[in-house]
């Protein structure tokens, strides 16, 4: 695993150092199986994010048949603006409005965990803190001087940034609640934030879901294929020395 | 006579069928003693049958449109039936091709599979592998996303650096200023159809320049030089069904693996399917480190380790071009390294190492120490090349023996 991350952190220079200053991702510890996480992770989603970032390229029907959830469910509980199940999940503020209110327009997510990678969208999540100097009044230690507001500080709290300076010029930055009360909150916020996490990894890529089920078999095919064919190998090459 | 003999002879009448499954099949004579390394002739031409197939799946619901191509491809991992599953098979193939003609080209730098009487064999399998690098470039701007889109610009500014006319080739080659829906279009179109049809055909010509002078094999000894009474060589098998039933294991084998990164891992930890190509091509931000895909890694780090820029394009240039001098530049006696002296065993080594630290190299930024080193490597990459004739000719070699080893 340590070999895995320092090769995506060999590969994601432009996001991990130059955004993130170089700070150690936190573990997402995301889970496609489980469904509980995903559903909840759908409903924050469009209660919390869907507002400005679209999922262009997902379908309301296609959530329900891989989340388990009926169309009436996704209806009820996913679909707050009416329009057709088999719709994909587009936002109505307009591009140019957005790039008026924001800076930059809030960009689509469909495949934001396939760029970003799930541990930079967790570690994202939970390092907002308050940056008087930003209009929104928040930065972000991994998306510095990001244009997003923290739009869950009230599931999380606020954080401010302490600097420690261990003497020898090496600064490093820790976030600290500024009301010590929001701490009891901790734990619940991980789990919110974990699933949401896992929602997108979850819409980054529906058929993960097909392929680490028909991957196996597939594999176990080609097993039994594979001693058939040795033994044909084996038979036809007797007289051969 | 029945019906099924009845037609082959009429097709035998007008047609050479059954002097074609002769000629290259089931009287096609292949020295015995093939090992691991001779698989992967047949791979190279598996893994170019599913590339071609699952390209046809996927060409009918792409689209090379500047504003729809990066849409489309999402609306082939989602939308399609199984479209997810012939995209990974086409994207995971990518990387297969150059990894089992990598190991293809290095049974014959061993094996000595170069030289004489198969200079045109490895010609052809040279001009096989640029063709397989313009199609692996082109095939990589159609997903349109940012390392597509800004890989491509790296590449095609290189041509820049040849003097005077440079300007006048990338515009030529981009179709507009910068990299953009020409671009795209005139690289579908070569990707699709120009590319395909000429590996196609230099598969082919491979092949049949191949069975024109027989298979080489581990030892290097030429069977043809000792057959029996009937003019089978001695130590030769037919093609079919020996090999033909030994590459059906091979190709078994490959196929696990190639399962294994297509239903488990088919971005390779970033490696076949970089991070960044998620995000669609943006001409007005430029990822912060660009880095080719790990097949052109390799000669991407030559290019770097030179100072100047003209000077690191003809480096890199050279890198590929002097590959096809090989088969006069190995002076030794004997083909196989098994009956080469210890300077060509030392050679080929450092060339492995060279190449594949280059590869490394290839991927990080060129800055400090990888900078040094990357020039280190690129030595020796090009002294295994032009001190070959000196250490070939230079060293004692074992005495190669009358008919193959088993």
């Amino acid at each position: 695993m340590k070999r895995i991350i320092l090769a995506l952190t060999l590969l994601l220079p432009s996001f991990a150092f130059a955004a993130g200053g170089g700070m150690k991702l936190m573990d997402a510890g995301t889970d496609l199986s489980d469904y509980a996480s995903l559903q909840n992770g759908a409903k924050l989603y469009v209660n919390y994010c869907a507002g400005c970032h679209s999922l262009e390229y997902m379908r309301y029907n296609r959530i329900g048949q891989d989340l388990h959830l009926t169309d009436e469910q996704v209806k009820e509980n996913l679909m707050f603006s009416g329009g057709k199940i088999g719709d994909t999940m587009t936002i109505a503020m307009r591009a140019d409005d957005a790039e008026k209110w924001f800076g930059k327009a809030p960009p689509d997510l469909s495949v934001i965990a396939r760029s970003r990678g799930v541990d930079w969208l967790y570690t994202y999540l939970m390092t907002f803190y308050v940056d008087e100097s930003r209009s929104t009044g928040m930065n972000n230690l991994v998306f510095k001087d990001v244009g997003m507001p923290h739009v869950l500080w009230e599931l999380q709290g606020l954080k401010k940034a302490v600097h420690h300076d261990d003497g020898h010029g090496h600064e490093t930055v820790e976030l600290e609640y500024i009301d010590s009360a929001d701490a009891a909150k901790e734990a619940e916020y991980r789990r919110t934030v974990r699933d949401l996490v896992n929602f997108l990894d979850y819409v980054g890529e529906p058929a993960k879901m097909q392929r680490y089920d028909l991957g196996w078999k597939v594999i176990a095919f080609l097993f039994f294929f594979l001693i058939v064919a040795f033994i044909m190998k084996k038979d036809f090459w007797r007289d051969v020395h | 006579m029945g019906l099924a003999t009845a037609t082959r002879d009429w097709i035998d009448a007008r047609f050479p069928m059954t002097k074609m499954w002769d000629d290259h099949l089931a009287k096609y004579y292949a020295p015995k003693n093939f090992n691991f390394w001779y698989y992967f002739g047949s791979l190279a031409l598996l893994v170019l049958v599913i590339q071609i197939v699952t390209g046809i799946f996927l060409t009918m619901n792409y689209k090379p449109d500047a504003n729809l191509a990066f849409a489309s491809v999402e609306y082939i991992m989602r939308d399609v039936e199984w479209g997810w599953l012939i995209r990974y098979m086409h994207s995971t193939g990518a990387s297969f091709f150059f990894v089992v003609v990598y190991l293809h080209m290095f049974r014959a730098l061993m094996y000595g599979s170069y030289r004489k009487p198969r200079e045109l064999v490895w010609l052809i399998g040279m001009l096989i592998y640029f063709a397989l690098m313009a199609e692996a470039f082109m095939g990589y701007l159609l997903p349109w996303g940012q390392m597509s889109y800004w890989g491509a610009q790296v590449i095609i500014s290189l041509f820049g650096a040849i003097p005077y006319v440079g300007d006048a080739i990338t515009l030529w080659i981009r179709g507009d200023y910068v990299i953009a829906d020409a671009t795209l279009n005139r690289f579908f179109s070569l990707h699709v159809i120009a590319v395909p049809f000429v590996l196609a055909a230099l598969a082919v010509v491979h092949i049949i320049a191949l069975h024109e002078v027989g298979s080489n094999n581990p030892d290097g000894v030429e069977i043809k030089k000792n057959k029996d009474e009937n003019g089978i060589p001695k130590d030769g098998i037919p093609f079919h069904p020996y090999y033909s039933v030994k590459d059906i294991v091979g190709v078994i084998f490959f196929l696990i693996i190639f399962s294994l990164v297509v239903f488990y891992a088919p971005e390779m930890y970033g490696y076949f399917l970089e991070p960044p190509n998620f995000v669609p091509a943006d001409p007005m931000t430029t990822p912060e480190h660009i880095a080719p895909v790990w097949y052109f890694t390799p000669f991407y780090a030559i290019l770097r380790a030179i100072p100047d820029k003209l000077g690191g394009v003809i480096a890199m240039g050279l890198a590929v071009g002097i590959l096809f001098l090989l088969p006069w530049l190995d002076r030794s006696p004997v083909k196989s390294i098994r009956y080469k002296g210890m300077l060509s065993k030392i050679a080929l080594f450092l060339f492995i190492i060279s190449f594949i630290a280059l590869g490394v190299l290839g991927v990080l930024p060129a800055e400090g120490i990888y900078v040094l080193l990357a020039r280190i490597f690129t030595a020796i990459y090009f002294l295994f090349f032009l001190l070959m004739p000196i250490y070939t000719k230079l060293e004692s070699t074992k005495p190669v023996p009358e008919r193959v080893t088993m």
